[in-house]
């Protein structure tokens, strides 16, 4: 691995040259990647066009870029950093390839939430009434992933949290919620778990600048916070007693880590609905570009941003005029991955 | 007094294993505790390594409460080396024994020029210097053995807390660290105090050893005054002669047994 020490007046810094090269080249393509994405629709556009409607304000297609695609656009990248961030420190932490927000109970328990809130409000023909019109969809979804995930780490706790033992509970809790799921969908109207489906698969459809200013208000507070606990993150891989050893707070270092991830997985799921596998592969492969240790935070989050821009083009562009979910999309594309991953485990 | 347990009751859960047990170490010695598995010789080094926290009594380093001491500041003054640790998959030697510097940085000081020579310095002492690019799964037992030593030294501490160091090793990789730890007390001046199973060669590398038995102290001292044959009975229920080690003067455990 090409690292160097970066010193200036007594401060220090280890800097991996691949890490920066996939950032840097992470950034390039999800611009290129945002600007093609952004051409289709009714009206189809060249990029010199979205680049004019973009930054022109007088440009014809400045409303359509900036109120529909932009915001679209934004949501998916800024979604699948959250959550490739979020799957980085979960797999650290739990010293394990394959755990991701699922596990953590997240995903499923916002899932739970939605379903119940869009089946018990029930009107049909799209009218919204009860709980959903007073709360929303993202409030839901927010409270449902914040709640499984405390119901996940409550079983999972005893005198400290063994990773192990909160991949194990997780599984089992992410169980129970997808079974409450399927039951909440058999017993609704036809046409709200029409509407519950779209958003359970996870999809960027008609997701506006409302969306997007959550998932970056939390990104904005929370890179920063888990770059900052990287260290930790790093000690934590080692066994317990050497995490001590080495200085470091276990219990509390491992909670607010989590705190972190849950967090990020839960704001990135309530925008965009549950998308799957790019918290699980996003920070796999940012540790293949990186050839390092562990998941890197901020490769990874760049890769989960340009994994969600092409799963999302792809998801418009395939069955075009039709569009896809984007978590449609990632599901298939995610799906032989983790098959690899549990192949390559065995052996 | 460097490290003090003062009428310590350990255990896990509702399992104590050890009740009202007092120890001192002395600055500048090497100490060895001995006993049969299970006497709780590795959960009396755990407590006095604050990776366990007593349910009774208290454990003072330098004088204080070390669980009133954030861990970080412990960590800068006492190394400890856990019983068989764990590291990450594809760890190098070199990544290993930088770990070690992790009390003494910061998010905006993470790899001095202080950092880079005493993981230098760690790994010339134990001979890795020219191993330090290669994945620790690749070393044999005894290689691996002294890169996590070498990690503990790169935390720079006076203080060193050893447990088991030389299991699953051979005799020549057993005797290979102890010269090592050997080498740290009398050429670094540090203060070691690590849980050993060979009592021949407990003997011979402690100053002071210290034999339990069902989680009490039996006897601590001089090793000839320790390692007596009442002692093998009472603490091992082995019946054994100690003769004189020809080569260095320590007690030799003979046990007795069955023989031709």
């Amino acid at each position: 691995m090409t690292t160097f020490p970066l010193r200036v007046a007594g401060l220090s810094w280890q800097v991996r040259l691949r890490g920066v090269a996939v950032t840097l080249g992470g950034l390039v393509l999800l611009g290129l990647l945002m600007a093609l994405n952004m051409r289709i629709g009714d009206i189809r556009m060249s990029v010199a066009e979205v680049l004019g409607g973009t930054f022109d304000v007088n440009s014809a297609n400045h409303f359509v870029i900036m109120e529909l695609r932009l915001p679209r656009a934004l949501t998916g990248a800024l979604v699948g950093a959250a959550l490739a961030l979020s799957g980085a420190i979960i797999q650290s932490i739990a010293r394990n390839p394959l755990a991701s927000p699922e596990i953590l109970g997240v995903t499923t328990g916002a899932s739970v939430t939605v379903v119940a809130g869009v089946v018990a409000s029930g009107s049909a023909y799209g009218g919204v009434s009860g709980l959903l019109s007073t709360l929303g969809i993202p409030a839901l979804a927010l409270l449902g992933g914040l709640g499984g995930a405390a119901i996940v780490y409550a079983l999972a706790w005893r005198r400290g949290l063994d990773g192990y033992r909160l991949v194990l509970v997780g599984i089992g809790v992410a169980a129970v919620f997808t079974n409450v799921k399927y039951w909440l969908l058999t017993i609704g109207d036809v046409n709200d778990t029409g509407r519950a489906m779209v958003w359970i698969s996870g999809s960027l459809n008609g997701r506006g600048w409302e969306h997007v200013v959550p998932v970056a208000l939390a990104l904005a507070v929370l890179v920063p916070l888990t770059l900052l606990g990287t260290r930790s993150l790093d000690a934590l891989r080692f066994g317990d007693d050497t995490v001590t050893a080495l200085g470091v707070r276990m219990n509390p270092a491992r909670a607010l880590m989590i705190l972190a991830a849950v967090l990020l997985a839960a704001v990135a799921t309530a925008s965009a609905g549950p998308i799957a596998f790019v918290a699980l592969a996003a920070p796999q492969i940012a540790l293949r570009l990186t050839r390092s240790g562990q998941p890197p935070l901020l490769s990874s989050a760049m890769v989960g941003a340009v994994l969600t821009a092409v799963a999302d083009l792809i998801a418009r562009t395939v069955f075009s005029p039709i569009e896809l979910p984007v978590g449609v999309v990632t599901a298939v594309l995610g799906a032989p991955y983790l098959i690899h991953l549990i192949w390559k485990a065995r052996k | 007094m460097r490290l003090q347990a003062v009428d310590v009751k350990l255990g896990y859960g509702d399992r104590t294993i050890v009740d009202g047990l007092d120890l001192g170490i002395e600055a500048g010695t090497v100490t060895t505790i001995i006993g049969p598995n299970g006497c709780g010789k590795s959960t009396l080094l755990r407590a006095l390594g604050r990776l366990l926290r007593p349910q009774g009594g208290e454990v003072l380093l330098d004088g204080k409460r070390i669980d009133r001491i954030p861990t970080r500041e412990v960590a800068k003054i006492l190394g400890v080396l856990p019983q068989a640790p764990t590291a990450p998959e594809g760890l190098t030697v070199a990544d290993l024994v930088a770990r070690g510097r992790h009390p003494h940085q910061t998010w905006y000081r993470q790899w001095s020029s202080d950092d880079e020579a005493a993981v230098g310095e760690a790994l010339a002492m134990t001979g890795l210097a020219d191993l330090a690019e290669r994945p620790l799964d690749e070393l044999s037992g005894g290689q691996r053995q002294r890169a996590w030593i070498s990690m503990a030294l790169a935390q720079g501490t006076d203080l060193l807390l050893l447990d088991e160091p030389t299991t699953f090793l051979d005799l020549a990789h057993q005797v290979e660290v102890l010269e090592l730890v050997r080498h740290l007390h009398r050429e670094a001046s540090r203060t070691i105090v690590m849980v050993l199973h060979d009592l021949n060669l407990a003997a011979r590398y402690a100053d002071r050893l210290v034999a339990m038995r069902d989680g009490r102290v039996v006897a601590a001292g001089d090793p000839h005054e320790v390692l007596t044959e009442e002692l093998m009975r009472e603490v091992f229920e082995l019946d054994a002669k100690i003769i004189a080690d020809p080569v260095a003067g320590t007690p030799l455990v003979i046990p007795i047994g069955t023989h031709r």
